[in-house]
């Protein structure tokens, strides 16, 4: 029952409402990601030993330094328009404003740490 | 009911439930993390992180201001970065992260299960979940 959707993912993305549904989307990715990774890196450190020292060389990996920093900063970012949005309720007017707004401080942030992190994996 | 009619009804009215004040606690909470991880990051830089560490590692003391997460830098000197003062910065977060998290999980599994012996399953779960994950970390976090 709760699994049916009335509209497909793609529909869903083309629909009116395209820049606050990608961005529930991301936000869901983001803290499903981050809640993963936060509760097999915290078991890994408990546990140690071999396993627990390979799931760890996993997070230091760069790549997915990359995507982890992806899910963190967009949830960050998302969740403080959030917030701001309710302790607001005024600027309901203005979602779309704030999408804009959200994206033009996500994007340069994310791209700065892409390059940073990037460069300094690859010792250029 | 539209928004904004609920919106006007006054505290009373709409009563003071678990879920409201856990709507509550998520935003606030996001905030709190706000601030831990600002203090970290300029904690670190005050502690020498502008010379020894990159980026990454400094991202990394940020999100968990744990001594652990400094091991494979520049830094000489690892005593100041394991005091008490940092362990309990790091208790703190974690004890915001994981509360948040585990509330965002059972939202999302909120809207796949609608069942109320579903629903009170997931309550159940979760708190299982959360406090097995608050004993493990603080462990980790106080013995590294």
């Amino acid at each position: 029952m709760g699994l049916r959707r009335n509209v497909s993912l793609t529909t869903a993305l083309r629909y009116k409402g395209q820049g606050t549904f990608l961005t529930y989307i991301l936000h869901r990715i983001g803290g499903l990601g981050m809640a993963i990774f936060i509760t097999t890196h915290i078991l890994a450190s408990f546990l140690g030993g071999k396993g627990g020292v390979w799931v760890n060389t996993i997070y230091e990996n760069w790549l997915f330094q990359i995507f982890i920093f992806f899910c963190t900063l967009f949830h960050a970012v998302n969740g403080l328009r959030i917030i701001i949005v309710d302790l607001f309720p005024k600027l309901i007017t203005y979602q779309r404003e704030t999408l804009w707004i959200e994206w033009a401080v996500f994007l340069p942030l994310f791209g700065f740490a892409v390059f940073v992190i990037t460069s300094t994996a690859l010792g250029v | 009911m539209s928004g904004s009619h609920s919106r006007s009804l006054s505290l009373a009215k709409r009563g003071l439930n678990f879920e409201m004040l856990m709507w509550l606690f998520t935003r606030l909470s996001g905030l709190a993390m706000y601030a831990f991880i600002l203090f970290a990051i300029v904690g670190a830089l005050l502690m020498g992180a502008r010379n020894d560490m990159n980026f990454a590692d400094v991202m990394r003391w940020g999100f968990m201001p744990n001594v652990s997460h400094v091991g494979n830098t520049d830094i000489p000197e690892l005593e100041p970065w394991s005091t008490p003062f940092w362990k309990l910065t790091a208790s703190g977060l974690l004890l915001l992260a994981v509360a948040h998290g585990v509330h965002g999980l059972v939202v999302i599994a909120d809207d796949y299960i609608v069942t109320r012996r579903g629903r009170n399953l997931v309550r159940i779960l979760s708190i299982l979940f959360m406090l097995t994950m608050i004993g493990i970390g603080l462990y980790v976090l106080w013995t590294s």
